[in-house]
C-alpha cells in the first residue's frame, strides 16, 4: 500500500498590523497578498489567532466583527450576521457541521503581528 | 348505538358549534365506528370565529377568523356543502334536500342552525344603509357603506350591540350612536350601578349612548336619513347597524313538524334530541332548560353532549352556566353566577371607583360562606378566580371584600389557583378541567400554554383561560420542585437580574472584571452583550471604552446596524418625528455623497443604508454638524417615540402629542435596557401614533394622559396594558421612569416589556402594585436611578467623532485603513441601490 503524505506546505510569514490595531479580547481585519485574514488578540488566555474573515455561511466578511470566546474549552468567534460559531484553534464550525474555515498561524515579534500564510 | 346501518350523520348548518361538532366527532370515533358526514352550510365560507367578529374591521382576515381550512374538512371524510343551505326534512323517508336540490339520506341530523339577528318590528328597515351585525357578509356591506356614512347608530346595547359599535368606531364613523331600548347597556348582563360606569366610559371613547329609546320608525326616502323615537326625538344617521337580539333559525324545523317555543327555538331534552328521536338539536337554534344559551361554550357542550352519544357513550347537557368576561371597546364586562341576586339571604359588596371607571360588585350568601355571583366592570382581573369560587362554591375567607379589593395585608390572599379543587372548570369552552391540566403537565411534559392547547385544546376557544392555564403550569412546576431560572450561559450561573445586583453592589464597571468575578471561562456571544448591556443600564459609560468595545453585539460596536454584504446603516435621532427643512436637506445631502439608499422606517424616523464601515464617522461628522444625535436603531435602547401630530394642527387633537413625545424621547434616548423599547404618544383617543403597540405608549385624554405598558408589535402582537390614567405629564415621567427601571433590573436578556410583563408574577395587578402604590418601596430609587441615566447622557457619536483613539477603530481593514471591503457590491433598484442578494 502506498502511503501518500502531503508536502509539507511551506509558511510564509507576512507582516499584518501592530499590536495594538487588533483591540483587547477582539479580532480585527487585515488584507494580505489579497486575502481578508481575521487576527484575533485573545487577551485573556495570552493567545493570538487568525482566520479567513468570510463567513462560509453568507460569504460575509465579517468574521473579525464577531465576538469571541470560549465553549467548554475551545476558543470561538461568533459571526455577527447570524451567530455560527467557529473554533480558533480548528475552524471547525460549532454549531452547524456544514462549515469550516481556513486557520492561520500567528506570530508576534516586536510590538508587530505577522500572519504565516 | 352505532351499527354499520346507523352511520350517516347528517349536519345542518357550518358555524362555530356546527363545526365543533364534527371536530369532536372525528377525534372521538372509535376503531372500527366509521361515520359518513355531510354538513350543508348557508354561508359561501367555511365555519369562522364569530365571537371575534368585530377583530375582522381591526384588521383580522377572514382567513384568520377560520376555525379550521376548507380542506380539513375533505382530508376527514367530510362532504362539505357551502352556499347551499339544506331546505326540507323528510322525517318519514330520513332525508335532508339541499337548495340545489341534493339529497342526502341520514341516520342521524343535527341541527346546528343556529341564529340569526333580531330584527325588530319598526317602519323603514328596509331602507338602504340599514344592517345587520351576524356574519362576515354583513360586515363587508357594513364596511363598504361606512366609507361614504358620517353619523352612524346602532339599534341595542347589549353585547353585540356594543361590539357593533366598536366596529363603526373602527371603520372611522365621525359620530357613532347607541340607541337602547331599556334603561341601561347590557341589561341581562349587569346591574345600574355597573352599568353607569360602563357608559361613561364609553362615552369618554366618544359614543353617544340614548337610553330608554323606543324606535318608531327610520326615516328617509330610499335610504335612511334618521331615526324617529316613540318620545318624539328624532336622530340623524347615515347609516344604522341592528343589532338587537338574536332568533334562533328553527323554520326548518318547524317546516318538518318538530317541536319548537312559542318565542323561538327547536325545543330538546336532556339529551338534546328533539321531538323526532334521530334528530338532535345544538347550538342557538335549540331550546334546552327552557332557554336559548346565547354564548358558544355551551354550544361547544352541546356538540361535546351529541358527539359522544352517537359514538356509544352517554352524556347529559347540564344547564350551563352563562357567566361571562369580555372586553368591550377596550372596558372589561363581566359577569358571573347570579349578578343581580338581592334580599335577606344575600350580602351585597359594592366597590366603585367613578375616576377609574370601576365598578365591581360581589354578591355572598347571608352566611358569608359562599359566593353567590358578581359583575366587574373597568377591570376584569379577578374575573376567573372568582368565577372558579363561585361554581366550586369555596368556601371564602373571613374578609371577602380582598376578593374584589385585594388583600391589603401583603399576603397574596388569591390562595391561588392551586387551590382549587380537581374538577374545576378551567376551560368552559372545551370543558378542560384543572385535574387535566395538571396531568398533562405533570405526567406528559407539556408545560408550555403552546404544548397544552395541542395536547388538550385549552385556550384555543375565547382564550379567557389562558392566565389561569399559564398559572396552573407556574403552580405544578413550583409544586414539582422545578424552580425555572434563566442563567445567562455557560460562564455565569446567574439570571440577568442577578448579575445585575451584584455588578451594581460590587461597583464593578468592565466585562473582565465581571467575568473574573463571578463567571469562569471566557465568555461568549451571550453573556458579553448582556453584560454589556447591565453595565450601561448601571452606569451609563461610553460603551466603547474600557475595553467594552470588544463586549458589544456588531451593532453596538460599530454603531450602527449591520447589513447584508457587511455595510451599515444609519439613524440620525429625529425625536417624535418632527424634523426641520434644513435637517431633511442634511440627510438628502449626506446620503446623496456617501452613497446611500434611503428609507423612511416605521418609528417615523429616515434609515440611511449602504454605508462603508470606515465613512461612519464622516457621515456621522457631517450629520452632527447639522444638529443630529445618535438614534440608537443599533443599540438595546429607546429607538422611538412616534407620535401623531396632535392638537397643534390635528382638528380632533385634544394635547400637544408632538412635544411631549420630543420630552418623553430626549428624556430617555440612550438608555440601555434588556431589548430595544419603542414608544408612541397620541393626541386623542383615535390613537393614530399606534402608541398601544409600544413598550410604554400615552394617549391624550381631556383631562391629562392616559399610559399604557407592555404592548409590542413584531411576530406577536399584543396591546398595551393601561397603567394609569388622566395623569398629568409629571406623573406620567415619574411613572414612566419607575416602569422602565423596574424593567430594566428584572428581564432577562432579550425580552421585551410585552414578554416581561407576560411573564410577571402577578401580571399587571402586581406592576400596578410595584410603580402606583410603591408596595416594594423602591420607586424613588428607581427614579434616581433613571435620573442618573438621563443626566449622563452623551451622544455616542458625538464622542466618537471627537475622539480620534475610538475613530480609528473603525475601518475595514487595520494595514490598509483608507481601503475599503473590495466586496461589498449593490444592485441597481429604483433609482436608489440594494444590497446584493447573498448566496
Amino acid at each position: 500500500m502506498e502511503v501518500l503524505v502531503a508536502p509539507k506546505h511551506e509558511i510564509t510569514w507576512h507582516l499584518a498590523c501592530r499590536v495594538d490595531d487588533i483591540p483587547e479580547d477582539g479580532g480585527a481585519c487585515a488584507l494580505i497578498e489579497g486575502k481578508q485574514i481575521a487576527i484575533y488578540n485573545f487577551t485573556r488566555r495570552g493567545k493570538w489567532y487568525a482566520t479567513d474573515n468570510e463567513c462560509p455561511h453568507r460569504q460575509q466578511m465579517a468574521l473579525s466583527r464577531g465576538m469571541i470566546g470560549s465553549q467548554a474549552d475551545e476558543p470561538k468567534v461568533a459571526c455577527p450576521f447570524h451567530k455560527k460559531t467557529f473554533s480558533l484553534q480548528t475552524g471547525q464550525c460549532l454549531n452547524d457541521d456544514s462549515y469550516q474555515i481556513n486557520t492561520y498561524s500567528v506570530k508576534i515579534k516586536d510590538g508587530k503581528v505577522y500572519i504565516g500564510i | 348505538m352505532n351499527t354499520n346501518k346507523n352511520n350517516r350523520i347528517v349536519v345542518i348548518g357550518n358555524g362555530m358549534v356546527g363545526y365543533k361538532f364534527c371536530e369532536k366527532l372525528i377525534a372521538k370515533q372509535k376503531n372500527g365506528q366509521q361515520f359518513t358526514l355531510t354538513v350543508f352550510g348557508e354561508e359561501p365560507r367555511v365555519a369562522y370565529d364569530r365571537v371575534h367578529l368585530s377583530a375582522y374591521f381591526a384588521g383580522k382576515t377572514a382567513d384568520d377568523l377560520t376555525l379550521a381550512p376548507e380542506n380539513w374538512y375533505a382530508e376527514n371524510g367530510i362532504q362539505l356543502y357551502l352556499s347551499d343551505p339544506a331546505v326540507n326534512i323528510d322525517r318519514e323517508r330520513k332525508e335532508v334536500r339541499s337548495h340545489h336540490g341534493l339529497v342526502v339520506p341520514y341516520d342521524y341530523l343535527i341541527l346546528a342552525t343556529g341564529s340569526g339577528a333580531f330584527v325588530p318590528p319598526v317602519a323603514g328597515v328596509e331602507k338602504d344603509g340599514v344592517f345587520v351585525y351576524r356574519t362576515i357578509e354583513d360586515l363587508d356591506l357594513i364596511q363598504s357603506y361606512a366609507r361614504k356614512a358620517k353619523k352612524g347608530a346602532v339599534l341595542g346595547g347589549g353585547l353585540l350591540g356594543l361590539e357593533a359599535a366598536k366596529a363603526l368606531l373602527d371603520l372611522g364613523i365621525e359620530e357613532t350612536h347607541v340607541v337602547e331600548f331599556a334603561t341601561r347597556l347590557m341589561p341581562r348582563q349587569i346591574d345600574d350601578a355597573g352599568s353607569g360606569i360602563l357608559q361613561r366610559q364609553l362615552e369618554s371613547l366618544g359614543l353617544t349612548i340614548h337610553l330608554s329609546k323606543s324606535t318608531q320608525e327610520i326615516t328617509g326616502e330610499d335610504t335612511i336619513t334618521g331615526m324617529q323615537f316613540a318620545d318624539g326625538s328624532k336622530l340623524d344617521v347615515d347609516m344604522l347597524v341592528i343589532s338587537a337580539g338574536i332568533r334562533p333559525r328553527d323554520e326548518l324545523a318547524r317546516s318538518a313538524g318538530l317541536d319548537t317555543h312559542p318565542r323561538g327555538g327547536i325545543i330538546v331534552d336532556n339529551f338534546l334530541q328533539t321531538s323526532d328521536p334521530s334528530i338532535f338539536a345544538i347550538g342557538e337554534c335549540a331550546v334546552a332548560h327552557h332557554m336559548i344559551y346565547g354564548l358558544v361554550a355551551p354550544g361547544y357542550e352541546m356538540a361535546e353532549v351529541v358527539a359522544l352519544q352517537l359514538i356509544g357513550e352517554s352524556k347529559e347537557f347540564k344547564p350551563f352556566d352563562m357567566s361571562t368576561k369580555l372586553k368591550l371597546i377596550g372596558t372589561d364586562v363581566a359577569s358571573f353566577g347570579n349578578p343581580f341576586v338581592e334580599g335577606p339571604d344575600c350580602r351585597t359588596i359594592v366597590y366603585e371607583n367613578k375616576a377609574k371607571g370601576v365598578y365591581k360588585r360581589v354578591n355572598i350568601s347571608a352566611d358569608g360562606r359562599e359566593l353567590l355571583g358578581g359583575i366587574l366592570v373597568g377591570d376584569a382581573d379577578q374575573y376567573n378566580m372568582l368565577l372558579q369560587t363561585c361554581k366550586n362554591k369555596t368556601i371564602l375567607p373571613p374578609n371577602p371584600e380582598d376578593l374584589i379589593l385585594g388583600s391589603r395585608g401583603g399576603e397574596d390572599s388569591g390562595a391561588g389557583i392551586m387551590s382549587l379543587p380537581d374538577d374545576a372548570l378551567i376551560c368552559s369552552c372545551e370543558a378542560i378541567t384543572k385535574a387535566t391540566l395538571c396531568h398533562e403537565i405533570s405526567q406528559n411534559g407539556h408545560n408550555t400554554v403552546d404544548a397544552l392547547k395541542k395536547a388538550t385544546k385549552a385556550c384555543t376557544g375565547c382564550g379567557g383561560c389562558t392566565p389561569m392555564v399559564k398559572d396552573i403550569i407556574q403552580g405544578v412546576l413550583k409544586q414539582q420542585g422545578i424552580y425555572v431560572r434563566n442563567i445567562l450561559c455557560e460562564h455565569f450561573d446567574y439570571t440577568r437580574q442577578e448579575l445585575l445586583d451584584l455588578v451594581k453592589i460590587n461597583g464593578l464597571k468592565t466585562y473582565g472584571t465581571v467575568l473574573d468575578q463571578f463567571g469562569h471561562g471566557d465568555g461568549c456571544e451571550v453573556c458579553k452583550p448582556a453584560i454589556a448591556s447591565i453595565l450601561a443600564s448601571l452606569w451609563n459609560e461610553n460603551i466603547l471604552e474600557k475595553g467594552r468595545a470588544t463586549i458589544q453585539d456588531s451593532n453596538d460596536r460599530f454603531l450602527a446596524n449591520i447589513q447584508k454584504g457587511g455595510t451599515y446603516s444609519v439613524v440620525p435621532r429625529i425625536p417624535g418625528g418632527e424634523i426641520t427643512p434644513d435637517k431633511l436637506i442634511v440627510i438628502g445631502l449626506v446620503a446623496k455623497k456617501y452613497g446611500l439608499y434611503t428609507k423612511i422606517t416605521g418609528g417615523q424616523r429616515i434609515d440611511l443604508f449602504g454605508a462603508h464601515v470606515g465613512d461612519l464617522p464622516n457621515i456621522w461628522e457631517e450629520l452632527i454638524a447639522a444638529g443630529f444625535e445618535s438614534g440608537h436603531a443599533y443599540g438595546k435602547s429607546l429607538r422611538t417615540v412616534k407620535s401623531c401630530v396632535g392638537s397643534t394642527w390635528c382638528r380632533y387633537g385634544v394635547q400637544d402629542s408632538v412635544s411631549f413625545a420630543i420630552e418623553v424621547e430626549d428624556r430617555y434616548k440612550g438608555v440601555r435596557s434588556p431589548h430595544k423599547i419603542k414608544s408612541g404618544v397620541s393626541g386623542c383617543i383615535r390613537e393614530c401614533a399606534e402608541a398601544q403597540s409600544k413598550d410604554f405608549g400615552i394617549i391624550a385624554t381631556e383631562k391629562g394622559w392616559n399610559l399604557y405598558v407592555g404592548g409590542n408589535g413584531g411576530s406577536k402582537p399584543q396591546h398595551a396594558q393601561l397603567l394609569a390614567s388622566d395623569v398629568d405629564k409629571e406623573t406620567c415621567i415619574r411613572y414612566i421612569d419607575r416602569f422602565l427601571m423596574f424593567y430594566i433590573k428584572t428581564a432577562d436578556p432579550l425580552t421585551r416589556t410585552a414578554t416581561w410583563l407576560n411573564k410577571l408574577e402577578g401580571g399587571m395587578t402586581y406592576l400596578k402594585a410595584v410603580v402606583l402604590d410603591d408596595v416594594l418601596g423602591i420607586a424613588d430609587d428607581l427614579e434616581k436611578e433613571m435620573q442618573l441615566l438621563v443626566d449622563t447622557f452623551k451622544c455616542e457619536w458625538t464622542e466618537v467623532v471627537e475622539n480620534p483613539e475610538l475613530r480609528k477603530r473603525f475601518t475595514h481593514f487595520v494595514n490598509v485603513p483608507e481601503k475599503k471591503d473590495p466586496t461589498v457590491q449593490f444592485d441597481a433598484l429604483r433609482d436608489q441601490k440594494r444590497a446584493k442578494e447573498w448566496a
